[in-house]
């Protein structure tokens, strides 16, 4: 699958955002917005807190409810049509800072649930694709516990296994490793670099540095509301073209956040 | 300790006799400072004195056979206005031919307990049957399709008491789950319907309600239309039971962070889905306690029913301790009264207590 960004609206564009705009009361959270993803594209976003990159990659699978604009997901424009946005956030899968594992079920049926209610498929098969992708995030052995029994770093690869048994096409990161403890870090970013390596389309809010420099193909800036500047991680990194980016870069290179 | 000292050591860390050990249980728990010694002492007279004379009074000088009042000569309890009159605290009015179906209603309700604590069945199993014991004990008790019908001023005693607290709670908690909803729905009219009917139930003493469903529905309704008195007390109960069970259910509500609402919206999850399967599993196991509490609630004002002349087991008593063969034995028949509630209560209290030890467990 390709790997490069596609300059313009080719037919495998999976995501279309135009002139977005997104108001909390007062506060203008995206400021006209506009951006394309292509599918198999890796995109990290980054950008300090309040600059809008959770909420744009929110307003997605519209967790986010936008004000002005457009946003095309799989080639269909989200609105109020209910059934509609069901279909789509099918297809994109999403993780959150805090994992929203399902605390009441066991491992194995917080992925068997979301298949077999939403999807249709049988039980068995639905097993099936859970205890595979458990093992592929190696957590196999730990299907019958309850999330609560388990580790954040744990959890949180659960809760990627549980959106990857939808099947889907597009994987959103809210910030997967902002609330883990250190020594988690890597083991989540592992299993993410694997995903990029398969060739899923992955949008990741994240401030990870090293994990954007491994496998994105496109990193970018925000603060307040707007998309600063976009690059690939070899250019932003070391010939960032804004001030504000390298003010953003320099903060956090120096107090070490960033990993190889 | 009369062992030898080489192996005293070791045995009495592990199995040490258990006298010394009541000893030193009792020395710490019940005699630890003075303050708790003479607390303790007291406590124990008391015990000492009522127990040996309750059960005297209860069990032991106590009449349980006979005819009449006359029988009663142990000096304790009479307890015949209650054996003799048991079909009537029973069955009420029932006529005696058709007493199986009350027994058989009465089967169907006790049923419930088995299904509840039943590990293995399919939960869609325990729901059908939910659903339909209300409508099935309706049918046997007053007949109609296949079976004669008895008129429901038949219907008396723990026949009606039974009836009101079951099918009350099977329709109860379901109403209280839809107006906790309704009241956080992002519908402008749902929710204000929600908060309006919560509101004027709550601020509205039971017996006034009832008392309106006994004398009031009727003139709202076209001539020739006539709702049973008994549903319509039961309508009552249901109807208020629900309004507080709905705003305990918001508070478990309020209780379910935010990010189980976007996972279930992100994984695809409908509003009914996200509803049924992922947040109010949560939201009924949090709340146990106080629903439990709303429960025994309900089934206790049932006995409020026989201010509008519905004669439940209360009104049974009433009418035995007035009876002249039978005067005189009020402490005899309300203390059966009392058991009665007790019984039952308390084992909707332990049922609760193994539904959150059983959900602890799985948690844990």
């Amino acid at each position: 699958m390709s790997a490069l960004p596609q300059q313009d609206t080719a037919p495998d564009c999976v995501v279309r955002i135009e002139h977005l705009d997104k108001w909390y009361g007062d506060f203008h959270a995206l400021k006209d917005v506009s951006q394309t993803v292509a599918a198999g594209e890796r995109i990290v976003i980054c950008g300090p807190s309040g600059s809008g990159k959770s909420t744009l990659i929110r307003c997605i699978n519209q967790l986010e409810r936008h004000q002005r604009g457009t946003v095309e997901v799989l080639g269909e424009i989200l609105d109020d049509n209910v059934k509609r946005l069901e279909r789509i956030r099918r297809s994109v899968g999403m993780c959150f800072q805090h994992f929203n594992l399902f605390p009441h079920l066991t491992v194995l049926k917080n992925c068997t649930l979301p298949q077999t209610a939403n999807l249709g498929v049988p039980q068995e098969e639905a097993i099936e694709r859970a205890l595979a992708l458990l093992d592929k995030v190696q957590m196999r052995e730990h299907a019958n516990k309850y999330p609560g029994q388990l580790s954040g770093g744990q959890q949180q690869r659960i809760a990627i296994a549980r959106a990857l048994c939808m099947q889907p096409r597009i994987m959103l990161f809210d910030e997967p490793t902002s609330a883990l403890d250190p020594e988690m870090i890597s083991e989540v970013l592992d299993v993410m670099v694997d995903l990029a390596r398969d060739g899923m389309t992955m949008l990741c809010v994240t401030h990870e540095m090293g994990f954007a420099r491994k496998v994105a193909d496109r990193v970018i800036f925000m603060d307040h509301g707007e998309i600063v500047e976009q690059a690939p991680p070899e250019r932003f990194f070391h010939a960032p073209s804004s001030p504000r980016t390298q003010q953003f870069l320099n903060q956090i290179l120096d107090h070490g956040v960033t990993r190889a | 300790m009369t062992t030898p000292p080489s192996h005293a050591e070791p045995i009495s860390q592990t199995v040490a006799s258990p006298l010394p050990n009541a000893w030193q249980w009792a020395r710490r728990h019940l005699f630890p400072s003075p303050g708790h010694t003479v607390l303790s002492l007291i406590t124990l007279a008391f015990l000492l004195w009522f127990v040996p004379t309750a059960l005297d009074w209860l069990i032991f000088s106590a009449t349980f056979i006979g005819e009449s009042q006359a029988d009663c000569t142990g000096g304790g309890a009479c307890w015949l206005p209650i054996s003799q009159r048991i079909e009537m605290f029973v069955y009420g009015f029932y006529p005696d031919t058709q007493e199986w179906r009350v027994n058989v209603a009465f089967a169907l309700a006790a049923g419930l307990f088995p299904l509840l604590y039943a590990k293995r069945l399919d939960r869609r199993w325990i729901l059908a049957y939910l659903a339909a014991l209300p409508f099935v004990m309706w049918w046997l008790l007053k007949g109609g399709a296949g079976l004669p019908e008895v008129s429901s001023t038949k219907f008396a005693g723990i026949l009606v008491t039974v009836f009101l607290g079951v099918v009350g709670m099977v329709f109860a908690l379901p109403l209280g789950i839809l107006l906790a909803l309704g009241r956080r729905s992002s519908k402008p009219i749902i929710k204000m319907l929600c908060v309006l009917y919560i509101e004027l139930i709550r601020s509205v003493p039971v017996i006034t309600l009832l008392f309106m469903a006994s004398l009031m529905v009727q003139l709202f309704l076209p001539p020739g239309v006539f709702i049973d008195i008994l549903l319509r007390v039961l309508a009552v109960l249901i109807l208020f039971t629900a309004a507080y069970m709905a705003e305990t259910i918001r508070g478990g509500l309020q209780g379910i962070p935010k990010g189980q609402y976007e996972a279930a919206k992100a994984l695809g999850f409908s509003y009914w889905k996200t509803m049924g399967m992922i947040i109010l599993p949560q939201v009924l196991r949090n709340t146990i306690p106080p629903l439990l509490t709303q429960f025994i609630g309900l089934f206790k004002e049932t006995t409020l029913v026989m201010i509008v002349g519905v004669l439940d087991i209360v009104g049974i008593a009433m009418s035995t301790t007035a009876a002249p063969e039978w005067l005189g034995l009020e402490h005899e028949v309300y203390l059966f009264l009392a058991m009665f509630f007790f019984v039952i209560c308390f084992a909707l209290s332990r049922y609760a207590r193994h539904l959150e030890k059983q959900l602890e467990r799985s948690r844990s």
